[in-house]
């Protein structure tokens, strides 16, 4: 997995680039396999190696082949890059060992819900009686974050547009309004695959 | 992509057991790993591969604009309706126990109907951001990939 993240650092190819984030997808859908997290391996391998590839992809054909070579070498990104690295490893030296049954979640919330699937619910699959029923709020949350997600994407990129979307506008607010959308397009295509991503976690 | 005469067989048998699959994820999610969210990417892939090889417009007849964004806006609805519906028995939101008259029973069926609506909106949401990336003009020839 860290070959292929400095492949993908290193590479000025951007179609390599892109297949290189799919391979990275399916091995972290690899390991946490490994990890006994099935539920989240399916995810990362359906949404990170399958559908952000290909939306990738339909971006590369609206932008440009090749990743330009930055004139200077930009030292206070990589500063900031090494510090904020450096204080999310030294958060985890506080954490508990992997699978400790000491850890403060599994003496607290784990068991009442390990009880609770079976006796309340009576659902073989814990992951799913905790997101849909203990959980249903925050689910529905996550639901209203994708319907968003697309609404979003919807209303900045479909070609026709919500019918009357425009109505009511003088031609120069509307000539700005298309420039926010071409600047838009490209904030959406970066935040749209890590939103999801994240919101699956 | 007329003339890939082995990519289009391969998609006509493949599409069927990835939607299956899809439904299979879906109405199993509470037995085995899976649920809507899952569910509802892995049948967006489905027609997105309908579309990648077939072409953008076939798919769009199969899937229409509008009844693409009224499901979008179905699942979630299904989804809250849910909540209110218990509400209205006299539980608190999303509690499904009032769904049924024995506990599990409305649980499974609560959850059941909440993962169809989390499926219903995954999968909308994402062949709408499909169809609305691939379908803007590419600015880039197909020799330069």
């Amino acid at each position: 997995m860290a070959a292929v993240a400095i492949c993908i650092v290193r590479l000025r190819h951007l179609f390599a680039v892109v297949m290189l984030t799919g391979v990275f997808s399916l091995l972290s859908a690899a390991l946490l396999v490994q990890l006994d997290a099935v539920d989240v391996a399916f995810t990362e391998a359906a949404v990170g190696a399958g559908i952000s590839t290909v939306l990738m992809l339909g971006t590369l054909t609206l932008t440009v082949r090749r990743e330009r070579v930055p004139d200077s070498m930009p030292i206070a990104p990589l500063a900031i890059v090494f510090i904020t690295g450096g204080a999310l490893v030294y958060g985890t030296f506080d954490m508990p060992g992997f699978g400790d049954p000491n850890a403060a979640p599994h003496q607290h919330i784990a068991p009442d819900y390990i009880k609770g699937s079976e006796v309340d619910i009576d659902v073989p699959n814990i992951v799913t009686s905790i997101l849909a029923s203990y959980r249903g709020f925050d689910t529905l949350g996550e639901v209203g974050v994708v319907f968003t997600a697309g609404v979003g994407v919807l209303l900045l990129l479909s070609s026709g547009g919500i019918a009357g979307r425009r109505h009511g506008r003088d031609p120069d607010e509307d000539g700005k309004d298309q420039s926010q959308v071409g600047e838009g397009e490209a904030e959406e295509e970066q935040s749209g695959p890590g939103q999801t991503g994240k919101d699956k976690g | 992509m007329k003339h890939h005469l082995v990519l289009r067989v391969i998609t006509k048998t493949l599409i069927p057991p990835i939607l299956l699959f899809a439904l299979y994820v879906q109405f199993h999610g509470d037995f085995g790993p899976g649920g809507g969210f899952q569910a509802g990417v892995i049948f967006a892939a489905g027609f997105i591969l309908y579309a990648l090889v077939f072409g953008l417009e076939t798919a769009r007849q199969v899937v229409p604009a509008g009844t693409l964004r009224a499901l979008v806006a179905a699942g979630l609805l299904l989804y809250a309706l849910v909540g209110v519906a218990s509400m209205l028995l006299g539980y608190n939101y999303l509690d499904y126990d009032a769904l049924r008259a024995d506990d599990t029973a409305g649980q499974h069926l609560g959850i059941i109907v909440i993962e169809l609506g989390v499926g219903i909106t995954v999968a909308a949401v994402m062949i709408a951001i499909f169809f609305s990336f691939a379908g803007r003009p590419p600015r880039i020839k197909d020799e330069d990939w």
